[in-house]
């Protein structure tokens, strides 16, 4: 279901482990990535991954706080948004 | 669909992060005509258990959603039917009584603002009509989250000039009883030429009479991501394609509300009423619709060529909104108050941005003179005039127009003022000095326009 798809954008300077580490958090929260994209900009590393939460055990919310949380350990922005809001803001 | 384009994520972030994309408001409107008793005990406590009951989870609802689509949804809101109506038929009608319950049951809620502490006298007024009038300045002062207005013109009926004189000294009083905050009461109270029965936004927020039981409306905003978006193009680029991308740009912020709003009304399991995009400005630095106008190419809201610009991104907020979505209504377009926008304010205190000429500005706009300080010694007489040149705009174009001005206790011209929080910050305006009292004193009414005869 569309209400199961997230979109996390993870920003911040490029280090080691960010894949990593946000893929770990992931995986213990039983959260599939379905495809994974990455650019630089402006000097910033910025990581988009989608995922489905459909076959998690955990909430929305939950999930959101723990990525923020892996993401402060990492010294990284996390977003966590239900991927909805792209899909209507730039599709006609 | 699986996949997704990095620019959209990157553009939907900055909106809402730098830019300050929001939903201004979910507003709950409210049928009260189930709520009408004899005994005005009886109309507060069935009043009071309807919203507890219908709005119990307006708020918790609100902030999940903006959990998952880490949107700001700024204010909760709730919207009932004009209470002269509801406490009308009540052998002692207590006003100040229902304002205080409306306020308790908004607090009880936990809804940032509760509108509709309101009447429809265009054309004249009922005996009930005529009380609820008189409660407007305690009511205020004895409450928080309440807000008021009076529709005091419509294109169909004409100016009520007697409701005119009598608001402008609603006005005056609201403020003098509230003069220890500045004359606060009179930000929260606002008269209209053709008022909207599903506005969401304040203070001018009612359920009209012509309204379902229930219904969630959305209001939404972005002035700071309009003018990004005009910033980002080249300073020659022709005006129509400004209009395009402004049009480009409501577009998205619309359909972003829309998806709230339904989810929200699914949630509450409401209906869903209209999605209302007002650029509607905040005293954050960036969120203003006087740096549109800055980003157009104008020195300075107040420049000629303001009123050109306003007509246009009024225009095309309009039509970007109708093409992302079939439920659009409530005010639509572009706001102006002075004392919640950075820019109109820097206009205000230099001198540049005049009333005389916000006044022009308001027949393009959506809305009309808003949040206005003026000295607190003004005249009732010339209020009422100014409120009589708003009306007769509104009236003479067909579209909404409104005024809210505080004449602010025992502060004079070019003096501060400070509202605190959304309601910003302004100085005092000069208005004229010229009498108006005859002309606001003659009563009756201004008869409606030739085109009202359109049947």
């Amino acid at each position: 279901m569309s209400k199961d798809k997230i979109l996390i954008t993870i920003s911040g300077l490029d280090k080691v482990g960010i894949v990593a580490g946000i893929s770990q958090s992931l995986a213990k929260l039983g959260v599939n990535i379905e495809d994974i994209k990455q650019t630089i900009m402006q000097d910033h590393f910025v990581m988009m991954m989608l995922c489905d939460i459909s076959k998690s055990q955990n909430s929305f919310k939950t999930i959101k706080e723990e990525l923020i949380k892996s993401g402060e350990e990492l010294g990284m922005e996390v977003w966590v948004q239900r991927k909805e809001i792209f899909d209507k803001m730039h599709t006609i | 669909m699986a996949d997704f384009n990095e620019k959209d994520i990157i553009e939907t972030i900055e909106m809402i992060k730098v830019h300050h994309l929001d939903i201004r408001t979910t507003t709950l409107a409210l049928s009260l005509r189930d709520c009408i008793s004899e005994d005005i005990k009886v109309a507060g406590d069935k009043i009071y258990n309807k919203i507890t009951k219908y709005a119990k989870n307006l708020k918790k609802y609100a902030d999940d959603l903006e959990n998952e689509f880490s949107i700001p949804i700024i204010n909760k809101r709730i919207a009932i039917t004009p209470i002269s109506i509801i406490g009308e038929a009540a052998k002692n009608p207590d006003y100040v009584y229902l304002a205080k319950v409306l306020d308790a049951a908004a607090n009880e809620v936990g809804v940032d603002f509760i509108g509709g502490y309101s009447a429809l006298v265009e054309k004249g007024c009922t005996k009930g009509d005529e009380i609820f009038l008189e409660s407007i300045p305690e009511a205020l002062k004895s409450t928080n989250k309440l807000c008021s207005s009076v529709n005091l013109a419509t294109s169909k009926a004409g100016i009520n000039m007697k409701g005119v004189l009598k608001v402008a000294n609603i006005i005056k009083k609201t403020a003098e009883l509230t003069a220890d905050s500045d004359g606060l009461g009179a930000a929260k109270f606002v008269c209209f030429c053709n008022s909207v029965s599903d506005n969401p936004f304040m203070a001018g927020a009612y359920c009209g009479i012509n309204e379902p039981e229930c219904a969630l409306n959305i209001g939404v905003s972005g002035p700071g991501v309009v003018r990004w978006a005009i910033e980002n193009m080249p300073k020659d680029a022709p005006l129509g394609d400004v209009a395009n991308m402004i049009k480009k740009t409501a577009f998205k912020i619309t359909t972003t509300g829309e998806l709230i709003g339904r989810e929200l009304a699914s949630r509450l399991n409401i209906p869903f009423g209209v999605i209302d995009l007002s650029l509607a400005p905040t005293p954050a630095k960036g969120d203003s619709v006087a740096g549109i106008f800055q980003a157009m190419g104008l020195e300075q809201a107040g420049a000629h060529g303001t009123t050109a610009a306003l007509a246009m991104l009024n225009d095309a907020v309009k039509k970007g909104g109708i093409m992302a979505s079939s439920y659009v209504g409530g005010l639509s377009g572009a706001f102006i108050p002075v004392s919640e926008d950075a820019g109109m304010i820097e206009a205000a205190r230099q001198g540049v941005l005049t009333i005389d000429k916000l006044e022009a500005m308001t027949s393009v706009c959506s809305v009309g003179l808003d949040m206005i300080a003026i000295p607190g010694d003004t005249p009732a007489s010339t209020i009422a005039g100014m409120i009589a040149d708003e009306m007769a705009i509104g009236m003479i174009n067909k579209k909404t127009t409104a005024v809210r001005v505080i004449p602010v206790p025992n502060k004079k011209e070019g003096e501060w003022v400070e509202f605190g929080g959304l309601l910003g910050e302004a100085p005092i305006m000069p208005v004229s000095k010229l009498d108006s009292s005859i002309f606001v004193n003659r009563s009756g009414k201004i008869p409606a326009p030739i085109h009202s005869l359109n049947n």
